[in-house]
């Protein structure tokens, strides 16, 4: 087995960095100004907008989209967390949710579109998704504190690194699904690759699609008690402080907190794109 | 000029389909290319013209190639080698642009499964054509509209297709590929997938509406009797290739091989022969000539009944020998004398839908023309005769399939 010698696999990353940190003022501190700005733009707005219309508007939208049953949860639910104290570090969690779910749509959704397209392309992706997904969180959370210091930034970083690929392979699989002949359709009456992409295969594919958007939530939301360990604000955050502690009353609030609003977001994402086909 | 003229059109599914056309040039078959060089030949060599207005239907079994074909002829799938013309444009090797332009303005296409769009109501899935031509909003629902007029589906504009029994969509189907006024219609097994009693429906739908649109529709299919039904002419394909090419009576009554001979073997030919095919020539006479004019008449063909006829052969009326016979003693003119209250049929009545009249009938069917004009008639040993495989094929209209040579 020592025929071979260790391969310099960590020194190559760590060159790769280094190289990498050299062009930090190019390559990442616009990405961190951008994405700063989306948090604390989302974060000020829910937290700007009174907490009892709030739960209203969406009490609102959970009867609208998901039901009776989902609407009393949504309005008691997000009751007990502003009864609780912890309405500001809910809105501090949900703008990084947020913005996490924002970035990886706008990545994940033009990148599955292409999968879908190009096999090769997919074959590349593949991997590179696999590796997003079971990389521990900590090994991509060092080189991105490098890069980004601490904060929210590196939280959204590390919540989009860990919720993109359900959405780019969810956003695949829709389009593959279409059924050939319903392609062939558009192909014969004449449809361009564009009006085919936005007439046929996104409509079709809407569902899976955002099913993929949910899951990116979920996982985003599941990821705020790591973005909380390197300075991230929010209900993390206090999770973080009463593990530090032994904190177990204060641990449980903030874990409720984080349950109810994953409960609630679920049921507004999974029902969305059904309802308006149940007519 | 035909409407869409395919020449020696073939498609090689592989890698290297250079090498097997080279093959194919050399006169291998289809197994021996397969088995050399692991390609598969899915159309070979086909040549056909579809004339403007005419139902042509490609007869085959499953795998061989008739759904390709029909993909080839609007380029879903490309063809290998060959030409297609369509209003004497060859689309072969046209790009991409114009090609979207004959797909959006020349043709129109229904699938096996419907391939209708679920998440759009009826009326946006038959506006789908004018609307990727952005036609605006008010015009296409206009046009959508007149086109579910056409297909009896106009309450139903609002539904969504899964709301929909199978043959109502395929009149969703239908009517998409009809609101562009496309010239020809490619019409993939479009009603294989419907139960039997709907399919006939729709097969009778499809002919009414051809009486009025005129276009020209190639159609798929697997089913010897639709293909009897609809086409005015009939491409049988196996393994690739056009074997015959022909009317339908045609290929019932002079099958080109074996295969084609175990095919329609099976048919009803009485649904397939019309009563031009099995008529005999008619004897008559004017009614200025006397009764034993007519009696000689009669003995010198053979027959105990005449047609009496005007000198544009217009029918009057029929006498019969012993009529003749009496008025030869009374000297009563042929007028006075006959039938004018007979059975008279058009050409093209299939022979089934005579037999009800043969059965309580003791004359002869005269099939007449237009005007009036007798043109033959029946008599009950000719539909037999037919039904057995006698029939009159007049020469010209005898199955050609199209040898190389023809292009030129």
């Amino acid at each position: 087995m020592d025929v071979v010698p260790k391969l310099p696999i960590g020194e190559w990353m760590e060159g790769f960095v280094e190289v990498l940190g050299q062009y930090k003022g190019v390559l990442f501190d616009p990405v961190s100004i951008v994405i700063s700005t989306m948090v604390t733009y989302c974060s000020t707005v829910l937290a700007e907008i009174p907490s009892l219309i709030l739960i209203l508007l969406l009490g609102a939208a959970a009867w609208v989209f998901a039901g009776r049953a989902s609407m009393v949860f949504t309005v008691v639910g997000l009751s007990l967390i502003h009864n609780l104290g912890y309405w500001d570090e809910t809105m501090e969690t949900l703008g990084l949710v947020l913005t996490a779910t924002m970035i990886s749509i706008a990545i994940g959704i033009p990148v599955g579109i292409l999968c879908a397209r190009y096999d090769t392309f997919r074959n590349l992706v593949t991997p590179i998704l696999d590796l997003m997904q079971t990389m521990p969180a900590f090994v991509y959370l060092i080189p991105a504190i490098f890069f980004f210091g601490l904060g929210e930034v590196p939280g959204v970083i590390a919540s989009v690194i860990f919720a993109l690929p359900p959405i780019v392979r969810l956003t695949n699989l829709g389009i593959r699904q279409v059924p050939a002949e319903m392609e062939e359709a558009a192909d014969a009456f004449g449809a361009t690759g564009w009006q085919k992409l936005v007439k046929v295969q996104l409509p079709y594919a809407k569902s899976t699609i955002l099913a993929g958007v949910n899951q990116c939530i979920m996982l985003a939301l599941s990821m705020v008690v790591i973005a909380a360990m390197i300075g991230a604000k929010g209900l993390g955050a206090d999770v973080y402080r009463a593990v530090s502690q032994v904190d177990i009353g204060r641990g449980f609030e903030a874990g409720l907190s984080i349950v109810i609003i994953a409960i609630v977001l679920d049921r507004l994402t999974q029902h969305a794109g059904k309802k308006e086909r149940n007519i | 000029m035909p409407k869409m003229k395919v020449y020696q059109l073939t498609k090689v599914f592989g890698k290297q389909p250079e090498l097997a056309l080279k093959l194919l040039a050399e006169g291998r078959t289809k197994e021996q290319i397969y088995k050399q060089t692991g390609q598969s030949i899915g159309v070979n060599q086909v040549s056909f013209e579809v004339e403007e207005g005419e139902i042509f239907v490609i007869m085959g079994l499953s795998g061989s190639g008739k759904s390709t074909l029909i993909r080839l002829c609007n380029r879903l799938i490309d063809p290998t080698s060959g030409s297609i013309e369509i209003d004497g444009e060859e689309i072969v090797d046209m790009k991409a642009s114009a090609l979207r332009e004959v797909r959006r303005k020349k043709l129109g296409m229904v699938f096996q499964n419907f391939a209708l769009f679920p998440q759009r109501t009826v009326r946006e899935n038959v506006e789908f054509g004018l609307e990727i031509q952005q036609v605006p909003p008010g015009l296409r629902q206009e046009k959508a509209r007149e086109a579910l007029a056409l297909v009896g589906l106009t309450e139903w504009e609002n539904a969504y297709p899964d709301q929909l029994s199978g043959g109502m969509r395929q009149r969703v189907g239908l009517a998409r590929a009809l609101a562009n006024n496309p010239d020809i219609l490619l019409m993939d097994e479009a009603f294989s997938a419907l139960d039997p009693l709907i399919r006939k429906d729709m097969q009778d739908e499809l002919l009414e509406l051809q009486m009025t649109m005129k276009k020209t529709i190639l159609f798929i299919t697997h089913d010897l009797h639709e293909a009897l039904r609809l086409g005015d002419r009939i491409a049988f394909m196996k393994d690739g290739q056009i074997i015959q090419i022909g009317r339908p009576e045609e290929i019932m009554a002079d099958p080109a091989d074996e295969f084609v001979r175990k095919f329609v073997e099976d048919a009803d030919l009485s649904r397939v022969l019309v009563a031009e095919n099995v008529m005999k020539r008619a004897e008559a006479i004017t009614p200025d000539k006397g009764a034993r004019v007519a009696l000689q008449l009669m003995m010198d063909n053979g027959v105990s009944s005449l047609y009496v006829v005007d000198k544009k052969r217009t029918l009057l009326g029929l006498i019969t020998a012993y009529d003749v016979s009496l008025a030869i003693g009374t000297g009563d003119s042929l007028e006075t004398i006959m039938k004018t209250d007979l059975p008279t049929v058009s050409p093209d009545a299939r022979l089934h839908s005579l037999f009800p009249m043969m059965a309580d009938l003791h004359v002869p069917i005269a099939v007449v023309g237009e005007q009036q004009r007798l043109l033959g008639v029946i008599v009950k040993g000719a539909v037999l005769g037919g039904l057995v495989g006698k029939v009159n094929v007049q020469e010209h209209q005898r199955a050609e399939v199209m040898s190389d040579g023809r292009r030129a």
